[in-house]
């Protein structure tokens, strides 16, 4: 083979229209010029600048698959899949988990749930990137068991009392406005658990700390407690007691959406290291053209096209309307375990190179062991495949 | 968990985008022929090691044999409707039933269909459409597969004849088909220019076959063809002088892709079997299937069946777009054909003891996923495919 390196993956349309590829070159150039040349910047410092968010927002990227009416730019579902994908070329995980809670985790439940005057209110501050959100569902001592949270909101004359703390709560620190998860009945179970927007000014609101990660540096991570915290009515977020379902239909945009970034950051892993087996020499010959090495990014190469090509399943079925929790939560599993398998695969065709800390390849190992926990650990999607699939 | 349970689970297996409701209706219509007329009957033919050609007939009279081939024999132009049979055909509980008919309509009549003349046509693959004749390719020698500029089988020119001695192995169908699709060298200068292709009747003076017992695939009647000076008119000539190999290029990417075609649709019946058994079987008071270990391996196992499956119809969408896509067949026969083994070995695992026994149909589903990885080119050789397009 002479010549320039063909891409593994031959320009597939599907699930794809046109409009998506043209969105896909213009969100592609504002990563390469505007975020990818500041990444190691930004990783040193373990922060980036809230501008992001504004600039993002000018650009139409917060709100891409959202109302018109909202300052959205009225697109379907698949143009949250090439946003995060084009995302994962940032260079830094942690800048593009952050546009993600934003754009498909925090914000999407105020779309599907909120009353016009939340909508009014958040949504369209949201998408002009003016408001940077969170979203509040872990606690030190609950994850994906959602109804096993302690937070609790105590109805008062007016509104609630809420008490609690929050935990990994990505954007916590930078955040203006939190989508929480608080019981309001103690004693219903899944049905005692209700959706909040809470405005970060709020008295008894307050940031505690920020975590230092493996990876995910520029993301800050926090800690969140609330002390006799008061909402007014009009804080509560669709219905009272239907929290439950409603951030179960939330997580689901939450991991196919991760489930995509990681997969396309798993590819530029593998693009990094394909051309790096191409140039680097030993023996006389690229370490590429040694067959141990060609077959180990082959077989790497194929396990990212099959959990990309279930990840466009999920979500051309999402874009039609249907709800596939089973294979978005194949996808999620999927993408998590090829990921940091493509990670580590990269890591050992850099060696040296990859292992020093002014590779980016050490820095995409450390962001892609995340995706196997957050979201959803393996774990909790091997339960809930397994649950669907009747046993 | 979740409360995901009021949203019932989409069924991936329809409703792909691919697939439109004439397919979809074929696809119910070739399942229900293979759960009457072929699942039944499975068992005793793994056992006799054989099983009858008025298959090959039925299937004919169905007209399953060749919907993407032109109208004029009978077919559709439908390369995706024809993926749907294979589907369907895999889940006939037998693998050497499945690959024998495989060999027939995806090899010995595709090569006819694209570099045979009208004649040709009219004299074989008509024939074989109906199902009335069983065809066969014969490539692999013994000492050459996927290395085709390795072939040693020889054809020299005698007045309009040729003349063809060499010996053709791990032919599907070599044992008992009624005409075989040979390739030999033709012995030009350029390597690529040697091979050229002939179609050769069996019963010819100087043909000897006998059958290759097999791990797996038994009733597929795989043989070793031995040609001693066979004596082949010119009108058996497929295609020009020297164009075997480019004939065979184009052609191997859809024998792969109905390999993994073949493999997703297995894999996923063999799971089904697995997971009916696991809920079944207690042990320790409750069913197998309930412990977490083995919730968790099936909803692995579901997870690479529906990524094949995914990365498959990705490939064959591309084929009948027109494209070779051959990278992408690449990929999707090496994840399939190994997800198939493994799910197979899965289920082996989950019926313990009478997962080993021949009674149960496990331990057959193992050593027939066995060969995915080996026929129509290796593992190795799909990751060579795939090395190359990444550019190393």
């Amino acid at each position: 083979m002479v010549g320039a390196p063909r891409r593994y993956a031959p320009a597939m349309s599907w699930p794809f229209a046109r409009e998506h590829a043209e969105l896909r070159a213009s969100i592609r150039s504002f990563v390469e010029r505007e975020l990818a040349p500041r990444a190691d910047e930004w990783e040193a410092a373990g922060d980036f600048p809230d501008e992001v968010f504004r600039r993002m927002g000018e650009l139409g990227y917060l709100g891409l698959s959202y109302p018109e009416k909202y300052g959205g730019g009225g697109g379907d579902y698949l143009c949250q899949i090439v946003l995060a994908e084009e995302m994962s070329g940032c260079g830094s995980g942690g800048v593009a988990m952050a546009v993600a809670v934003q754009t498909d985790m925090a914000v999407p439940p105020i779309l599907k749930f909120g009353t016009e005057e939340q909508k009014r209110r958040y949504l369209v501050p949201a998408v002009k990137g003016e408001k940077i959100f969170c979203l509040g569902i872990s606690e030190p001592d609950a994850g994906s068991d959602v109804a096993g949270i302690r937070t609790v909101a105590k109805k008062v004359e007016g509104g609630w009392v809420v008490n609690g703390q929050k935990l990994w709560i990505t954007n916590g620190r930078r955040a203006d406005c939190m989508t929480l998860v608080a019981k309001t009945d103690r004693d219903a179970g899944h049905h005692g658990i209700s959706l909040f927007v809470v405005e970060s000014t709020t008295p008894g609101f307050e940031v505690r700390r920020t975590l230092d990660k493996l990876g995910m540096h520029t993301s800050d991570t926090a800690e969140i407690s609330f002390t006799d915290m008061f909402l007014p009515d009009d804080a509560l977020l669709g219905r009272e007691g239907e929290g439950f379902y409603n951030i179960s239909w939330e997580l689901q945009g939450e991991r196919l959406v991760g489930a995509a970034g990681a997969i396309a950051g798993a590819r530029r892993t593998l693009d990094a290291a394909v051309a790096y087996a191409r140039q680097r020499e030993t023996f006389g010959q690229a370490i590429g053209k040694h067959q141990a090495v060609r077959h180990m990014l082959a077989e790497v190469a194929t396990e990212i096209e099959a959990a990309r090509q279930l990840v466009y399943l999920a979500a051309w079925k999402v874009n039609r309307g249907e709800y596939p929790v089973r294979e978005i939560s194949m996808a999620k599993l999927l993408t998590g375990e090829t990921a940091w398998k493509a990670a580590d695969t990269a890591m050992q065709v850099f060696g040296g190179h990859g292992y020093a800390m002014e590779s980016p390849i050490q820095r995409a190992w450390r962001d892609a062991r995340l995706i196997r926990i957050g979201g959803g650990t393996d774990e909790i999607m091997r339960d809930v495949i397994g649950r669907m699939e009747g046993l | 968990m979740t409360g995901n349970e009021r949203f019932a689970a989409v069924d991936a297996r329809s409703h792909h985008a691919l697939f439109s409701d004439e397919h979809e209706q074929l696809r119910a219509e070739v399942r229900l022929f293979v759960e009457k007329e072929l699942l039944p009957h499975a068992p005793r033919w793994e056992k006799e090691e054989a099983f009858p050609r008025e298959v090959f007939e039925r299937l004919g009279e169905l007209g399953l044999l060749g919907l993407k081939f032109s109208p004029r024999f009978g077919g559709e132009d439908d390369v995706v409707a024809d993926a749907v049979v294979t589907e369907e055909l895999a889940r006939c509980g037998s693998g050497g039933v499945a690959a024998a008919i495989g060999a027939h309509k995806d090899l010995a009549a595709l090569y006819l269909a694209r570099f045979g003349t009208e004649d040709q046509q009219e004299r074989w693959l008509r024939p074989s459409v109906e199902g009335r004749l069983i065809g066969g390719l014969a490539l692999t020698e013994p000492d050459a597969g996927s290395d085709l500029a390795a072939l040693r089988t020889s054809a020299r020119r005698d007045g309009d004849d040729w003349i063809l001695s060499g010996t053709k192995t791990f032919v599907t169908n070599g044992a008992w088909a009624d005409f075989l699709i040979v390739g030999a060298n033709t012995g030009s200068s350029s390597r690529d220019r040697d091979l050229t292709l002939f179609v050769l009747d069996p019963d010819a003076v100087g043909v000897s076959r006998r059958r290759i017992r097999m791990l797996g695939w038994r009733p597929s009647q795989t043989g070793e063809v031995h040609l001693d000076s066979v004596r082949i008119p010119d009108s058996h000539r497929l295609g020009e002088e020297g164009s075997g190999f480019y004939a065979i290029m184009r052609s191997l990417g859809w024998e792969r892709l109905v390999m993994a075609l073949g493999a997703v649709s297995g894999a996923s019946l063999t799971y089904d079997i697995a997971k009916k058994y696991a809920l079944a079987r207690t042990a320790f008071g409750r069913p197998v299937a309930k412990f977490q270990v083995w919730r968790h391996r099936f909803a692995e196992m579901a997870s690479k069946i529906e990524a094949a499956r995914a990365l498959t119809y990705s490939a064959l969408r591309l084929v009948a777009e027109g494209e070779e896509a051959r990278e992408q067949v690449a990929m999707a026969k090496l994840y399939s054909s190994r997800v198939a083994l493994d799910v197979a070995d899965e289920c082996v695992q989950i019926h313990g003891g009478y997962g080993y026994v021949t009674e149960f149909s496990a331990e057959r589903a193992l050593r027939d996923a066995r060969l995915g990885p080996i026929g129509g080119g290796t593992s190795e050789i799909m990751k060579e495919i795939i090395g190359r397009g990444l550019g190393i």
